[in-house]
């Protein structure tokens, strides 16, 4: 049996080290002897059990296991299932230690195996010196933001793609390209992608924001791992919520303008729920209409994503809130959200209860996601100098708006990304902010393998899931 | 820093040490009774010493510091890369709630990182 151990100290913080060793597959962006990597059935890559399976430069192919992982001890223990080299029994550890004196990491790498008799001489410099010490190398110069050889090339990608529109059995789960990053550019390795009913629309076609063949999807979590841009490094943690689609991928190179990093507090599957809808909350109620204490806030659809991140947020701003949903269950859950009123309306009619509500004041301000059905009560509902918000079109577009000259009301047909265009950060910051305080919540009740993103979707077409939904890549 | 009787040779602290009853420095179970610089004695027990795995754990007999239970260890371990040496020292212990910190603090950085800062130099020499 030979053992071969090597050691080294990287001038980073062991969180930074970490956050890229701990990833299974990460090996193909910095180890500059890995080439293509992946992990197989589609499993994350910190899941004990899940098989990475790649090919070295030079040609040689192995399959690897993960049987252990400790982010309390910094260990990660794996073996070789199959490889295209004669080796037996091969286990191996990777185990780093905090150097307190200087905030650096100690990094210790060995293992166990059996080769053929004569050739122990000769694997032991190919794993101590070209794996473990090249290992060494190229993790610095990848933490030092310097391109390792591997990186050069086009990383392997695995993502969800529209081959159509239609059905969810357009969408496919396939090998997609990740750009290298050009300048101004991060690469993200994906940790949780966020589902939205936008991303249906964009599937059936109904919203052409893509053209097929093209990866769904516009929010997601995950892990710098090349950064081409200022502010950003290896490790650190980001989120996003942009346009175009894409983010159905395990792999995904941005404009660092779309990016924002995420505060320890924010877990990755919360970031990648609360992104896009967190952000149209944040938006419609301090940018669009700054609701103020004793506004009469309507909105629409208070048991959906959006509609619950309104209503708890309106609540905590001193607004008296009222919902419309369509049962009684939604009513309950939007009364638990700080919906003061639920209006239970199955065909858009809630004006004249509106009225009765408010002693004939209407609503301050409208948040309207239904669209044409619900255009005529909108107009009754709203109060005199009230203000129209409509950010969404479920029942279909509008033809033609109204005259609003007998309310002297104002409308306005706002658009997330031209919000987040020049207030990004200070938006996303906010988001944070009140999911720290607790002003606002949101809850993923539903996560499935990034390849069965189809499932997702027929389930949220059901309406057979209730809360926020992720992938995981 | 096999040798349990050295720490005047290479900590800034130790005024002078002993180990009692004569015994050798590496035999289990020896007790090194040392004076500090600024008075204090301390009694330590050498509990293990490997030099398999380049390490040594002890713990406190009687000492000043109002601390029980108390068992340090201490290991080295090779960096290949450069031919370093990576060394780690850390302790458990039992003391008041209100001094933890201040005996955290002045163990961890008063005690093991001045350590550590002196034998950087001595090894320069």
């Amino acid at each position: 049996m030979i053992r071969v151990r090597r050691s080294a100290v990287i001038d980073a913080p062991i969180d930074r080290v970490w956050a890229v060793l701990r990833d299974f597959n990460s090996h193909s962006a910095w180890h500059p002897a890995v080439g293509d990597s992946r992990i197989e059935r589609g499993e994350p890559a910190d899941q004990v059990g899940c098989v990475r399976n790649f090919f070295l430069k030079d040609g040689n192919h192995i399959r690897e296991q993960l049987l252990a992982l400790s982010d309390r001890d910094y260990i990660s223990t794996y073996s070789i299932l199959d490889a295209t080299l004669p080796m037996r029994n091969y286990v191996a550890t990777v185990q780093l230690k905090r150097i307190t004196d200087g905030d650096r990491t100690f990094w210790h790498w060995e293992s166990t195996f059996d080769v053929p008799k004569g050739r122990e001489r000769e694997f032991e410099q190919l794993v101590g010196g070209g794996v473990y010490e090249g290992g060494f190398a190229g993790l610095r110069s990848y933490l030092n933001g310097g391109r390792s050889s591997a990186a050069v090339n086009a990383v392997e990608s695995q993502g969800v793609v529209a081959t159509g529109f239609g059905g969810p059995e357009v969408l496919q789960f396939r090998r997609v390209e990740s750009e290298r990053t050009r300048s101004g550019e991060v690469r993200l390795r994906q940790t949780a992608v966020g589902v939205n009913y936008i991303d249906i629309y964009i599937r059936k076609g109904l919203y052409k924001m893509i053209e097929p063949p093209a990866p769904l999807g516009m929010e997601a979590a995950g892990v710098v791992v090349e950064s081409n841009a200022p502010g950003f490094r290896p490790g650190d943690r980001v989120a996003y919520a942009c346009t175009p689609p894409g983010a159905y991928v395990t792999m995904r190179t941005l404009p660092a303008g779309q990016l924002v990093l995420l505060p320890e507090y924010i877990n990755d599957e919360t970031a990648a729920a609360v992104m896009l809808k967190g952000m149209t909350a944040e938006y419609l109620l301090h940018r669009t209409h700054r609701v103020r204490p004793g506004d009469v806030v309507l909105v629409h659809a208070a048991a959906g994503g959006v509609g619950l991140l309104l209503c708890q947020w309106a609540k905590a701003l001193g607004a008296r809130v009222i919902g419309t949903v369509s049962s009684e269950a939604k009513a309950e859950l939007a009364r638990a959200n700080g919906c003061d009123h639920a209006i239970i309306s199955r065909d858009y009619k809630f004006a004249s209860q509106l009225e009765t509500l408010t002693a004939g004041r209407g609503a301050d301000v409208i948040y309207d996601g239904l669209g044409r059905e619900a255009a005529k009560e909108n107009l009754e509902a709203l109060a005199l100098r009230g203000h129209w918000v409509s950010y969404g079109q479920a029942s279909g577009a509008h033809d033609a708006f109204p005259d609003l000259t007998h309310k002297s009301g104002t409308l306005s047909r706002p658009v997330l990304f031209h919000y987040t265009a020049e207030h990004l950060q200070e938006m996303a910051g906010n988001v944070f902010s009140a999911l720290r305080e607790k002003t606002i919540h949101v809850e993923v009740r539903h996560r499935y393998p990034l390849a069965a993103a189809a499932d997702a979707h027929r389930d949220l077409e059901a309406r057979r899931t209730s809360g926020q939904i992720v992938l995981l890549p | 820093m096999r040798d349990f009787n050295g720490l005047p040779k290479w900590t800034p602290f130790v005024a002078e040490s002993r180990i009692e009853n004569g015994m050798p420095a590496d035999r289990i179970g020896c007790v090194r009774n040392f004076r500090l610089k600024d008075g204090g004695v301390i009694r330590e027990q050498l509990l293990t010493l490997s030099d398999y795995d380049y390490q040594c754990s002890y713990s406190i007999l009687e000492s000043p510091m109002g601390v029980e239970n108390y068992v340090a260890t201490l290991k080295l371990t090779p960096v290949t890369d450069g031919n370093k040496t990576f060394a780690e020292w850390w302790a458990e212990f039992d003391c008041a709630p209100e001094k933890e910190r201040q005996l955290a603090q002045g163990i961890g950085q008063g005690v093991f990182q001045a350590a550590f800062d002196s034998l950087k130099n001595h090894l320069r020499k």
